[in-house]
């Protein structure tokens, strides 16, 4: 059955759905998944998901908005959503991207050049909804009529009909999260224009002016990183707790006594994970202290309020949590007086601090940041610790996480560590630069809320399945055990619940897991065998 | 009389096209700083944009020169505007239909620059012909040769850009009442210069007397060529499309400088006592209105006051 025509003005019409997600009309995807049969099925929303939340859009939820009781309700939050609408596009609200902002708002010729690009559009089977511009269209001409010209004489013949009322608010919420703010459109527009920033400031507008995010973000993100220290929920106590049973773990492991350094004033490095590896991952933390110890740094970690939690949500949807918790990662390398702040295998949060703060760290705060994967590739070049290739025997592939990629421009030192130690190494196409997000971008990966599970697997990291099966597709038999190298912690979330969704470890033994694991497996220091083959 | 509406009216044109463009210019650049967005690759890394990498590679990166690249902004910027070589990699099909039209109209911006050069040939009392000498002859032949290449191609891409528009769903719901008036417009105003000149002035003489006419403020020799009435709507209609398209977003023409060179390639970092620190400064100073709890902008509090408070500390 053919699928129905969406328009822009459709997103304001009332109806239960504004398009559905119908299996069929995703992009096939190669051996063994080429037949629809061959995967899971999308959960439909419960009854009472229905009839609490708005989920009018599609056939999923991640925003969670409680339907408004009446009118009146409606009506109220249309006009917060309006008041927010102003404020965005005014230098004391949104200094931090009004320009982007602007530019974006008023030079897209729709031409469409950025559809391709977006795995999201492609992978629902080109979805009129998902389109990168759809959003943008929507938004643009909320804005062109209600901020800019206020309606004037010429202003629908010159912008586009759009209506506001709740439906379409409540829509718009939802959509700025289909999008995984991967900015691979943004890199294929001719004229400059980022559908990705125009996400990321509707969600802006929604937290900031409407109080209106995903839970996982905010309530139980930024908000618990902010007062207790991670989004995790681990207190400092705890989070030493964890990082010595971690020590005990990956001493007897390798066999090489490692105690990780805590609130050292003076020394060179603070290092900063993601707190999620400490409780997701604890072998990545591990390989850390073993490689930074074995090689002789100068390093600590702190265990101050967001000190060992490099994660920062506010990246996503809200300047204000952002700055907050960059201060705070600022404010603990400050108090040690450390040279360098070195963040762990974490993507955004890479480029929250390194490349988003760095506009909002000024004076004594300024405190420089580097990549674990340029010091990394410092160790290893340098012949700091000794490595034996052969250890890593087995097939890889890497994934660039945008965040880091795309966006950071760390292509190369990653790519020069993996040919020393990984043999067997090749690339994923596309790759670098022109990447294709994992799926769980911009939130994603920690989001599985209602069915939003089934959506992001489905859809959003359908695009990375494909790549990793054909990366492989020569390997797929499950005797032969194939690892995908993600340095990236929400990466690696999004691809732990990815194989397990389409059983990819079972059936075909394709594990992921960080870098530093790959190193601490070939260092010829270390007792052979680092890397625990299965799925965790 | 006729002349001297026409000279006043296409001065007006002028006018407003650069003062169009000179104002939206001033107030993109006035626009306050924003926190760096940029998109690999950025042109001007040195050695490394070939495959997207950046100083960000380099360990103690803050210690070390950036080596920034001219040469290399200029590699990806030449062959994107005048080749447009992103549509061509990203959407081939609209690059058969956009690139005539844009080769087509910078053929015609460099055509007025011959036409300027040959009004100012007749006003000094040198005009160009077939036996004007070597550059007046070379630039005379140039001159209907850039007009019917111009004219023909901005034509052709135009129709082809109106009949995606109107025919393909994809482009059609996206395409506002005023886009087909854009499209109509430039297939008006090039479809009456080339007829106007197919049937009234085929060496663009007389066009060129105009430009003479202009240049002398409508004082040029007795001799120039007359208008005939389809220039004269061909002029009409060129005026008005010059000084038209910079105030809608075709204005991507110039703006594309800024969101290439101020966001996907301002790769700047902010170094302590710099002058990024300096304006990022006065930045924070603003006072939010935000109304959401954790932030309850009262428009008092300074960005610094709300990002350096906590939201627990907001709530209680």
């Amino acid at each position: 059955m053919k699928r129905k025509r969406i328009k822009v003005g459709d997103i304001s019409k009332p109806s239960p759905k504004l398009t559905e997600l119908r299996k069929e009309d995703f992009a096939p995807l190669p051996t063994p998944f080429e037949r629809p049969e061959s995967t899971p099925g999308m959960a439909p929303l419960s009854d009472k998901a229905e009839a609490q939340y708005e989920s009018s859009l599609d056939d999923t939820i991640a925003v969670s908005i409680p339907k408004p009781k009446n009118k009146d309700e409606e009506d109220a939050l249309v006009a917060k959503f309006l008041s927010g609408l102003e404020k965005l596009f005014t230098k004391e609200n949104n200094w931090t991207f009004l320009q982007p902002l602007l530019l974006s708002m008023d030079h897209c010729a729709t031409c469409h050049t950025c559809s391709d690009a977006c795995h999201i559009y492609e992978s629902s089977g080109k979805n009129p909804v998902y389109r990168p511009g759809y959003r943008s269209e929507v938004f643009r001409r909320l804005y062109k009529k209600y901020v800019k010209s206020k309606g004037g004489l010429l202003q629908s013949w010159r912008d586009g009909e759009i209506e506001l009322n709740w439906t379409t608010v409540a829509r718009l919420a939802e959509l700025a999260y289909r999008c995984n703010l991967c900015r691979r459109c943004a890199q294929t527009c001719p004229i400059g224009v980022d559908n990705g920033l125009i996400a990321h400031e509707i969600r802006k507008l929604f937290s900031q002016e409407m109080g209106i995010a995903p839970k996982e973000l905010h309530e139980n993100g930024s908000v618990l990183q902010l007062k207790v220290g991670s989004s995790t929920g681990m207190n400092k106590a705890v989070v030493k707790d964890n990082m010595e049973f971690i020590d005990e773990d990956v001493s007897e492991l390798t066999g090489l006594q490692i105690e990780t350094p805590w609130d050292k004033v003076g020394a060179d490095i603070l290092l900063i994970h993601n707190a999620g590896e400490i409780m997701a991952w604890p072998m990545n933390p591990g390989a850390f202290g073993v490689i930074f110890e074995s090689a002789g740094l100068s390093w600590t970690m702190s265990s101050e309020l967001a000190g060992y939690d490099s994660i920062n949500y506010g990246l996503w949807y809200d300047d204000a949590q952002f700055a907050r918790v960059a201060i705070k990662h600022a404010e603990a390398a400050k108090k040690l007086g450390v040279k360098k702040i070195v963040l762990g295998e974490c993507g955004h949060a890479h480029k929250a601090l390194t490349v988003i703060a760095d506009r909002v760290l000024t004076g004594d705060l300024n405190i420089p940041r580097e990549s674990c994967m340029v010091t990394l590739e410092q160790i290893i070049s340098s012949g700091r610790i000794k490595v034996d290739p052969d250890r890593n025997d087995f097939p890889v592939t890497l994934h660039d996480p945008c965040n880091l990629v795309r966006l950071m421009g760390i292509v190369e030192p990653q790519r020069r560590i993996l040919r020393k130690i990984a043999p067997r190494f090749r690339e994923m196409h596309p790759h670098g630069v022109q990447n294709y997000c994992c799926g769980g971008g911009s939130g994603f990966a920690i989001m599985s809320g209602h069915n939003f599970n089934d959506w992001r697997h489905q859809i959003a990291g359908r695009k990375k399945l494909e790549q990793i099966l054909e990366a492989f597709k020569d390997e797929l038999d499950p005797s032969i055990k194939k690892y995908v190298c993600a340095p990236c912690s929400n990466c690696k979330g999004q691809l732990r619940d990815l194989f397990t969704y389409y059983d990819l470890w079972e059936k075909h033994s394709i594990l992921y897991d960080g870098l530093v694991e790959l190193i601490v497996n070939c260092m010829t220091d270390v007792k052979p065998g680092f890397i625990e083959w299965e799925m965790h | 009389m006729v002349y001297s509406m026409l000279i006043m009216f296409s001065y007006a044109a002028a006018i407003v096209c650069l003062s169009a463009i000179l104002w939206r210019a001033v107030k993109i650049a006035s626009l306050p700083i924003h926190l760096r967005w940029e998109l690999y690759p950025v042109a001007h890394e040195k050695g490394r944009s070939s495959y997207g990498g950046s100083y960000l590679e380099e360990s103690d990166w803050w210690a070390k020169p950036r080596e920034s690249s001219f040469i290399g902004e200029l590699k990806v910027m030449i062959p994107e505007i005048l080749l447009l070589a992103g549509v061509w990699e990203h959407n081939r099909s609209h690059w058969f239909r956009s690139f005539p039209f844009h080769i087509g109209l910078y053929i015609l911006v460099g055509l007025v620059g011959l036409l300027l050069i040959g009004g100012i040939a007749i006003a000094i009392g040198f005009p160009l012909s077939v036996d004007a000498g070597l550059v007046g002859t070379l630039l005379y032949h140039l001159t209907y040769v850039a007009g019917y290449a111009g004219l023909v191609l901005g034509l052709l891409g135009t129709a082809a850009l109106l009949i995606r528009r109107l025919f393909n769903q994809d482009y059609r719901e996206y395409t506002k009442k005023s886009d087909y008036f854009n499209l109509v417009f430039f297939l008006l105003a090039l479809g009456v210069a080339l007829l106007a000149h197919l049937v009234a002035d085929p060496d663009f003489a007389a066009l060129r007397g105009y430009f003479a006419r202009l240049v002398t403020l409508g004082l040029a020799p007795a001799e120039v060529a007359p208008l005939s009435a389809l220039s004269v709507a061909e002029i009409v209609l060129a005026s008005m499309l010059v000084a038209y398209v910079p105030l809608t977003h075709m204005s991507h023409f110039f703006t594309k400088w800024f969101t290439y060179h101020d966001i996907r390639w301002n790769d700047e970092p902010n170094l302590a006592g710099g002058k990024i620190e300096h304006r990022v400064g006065n930045m924070l100073k603003y006072t939010p209105t935000w109304s959401a709890s954790h932030i309850s902008g009262d428009g008092k509090k300074t960005w610094v006051d709300v990002t350096t408070s906590n939201v627990e500390e907001d709530e209680e």
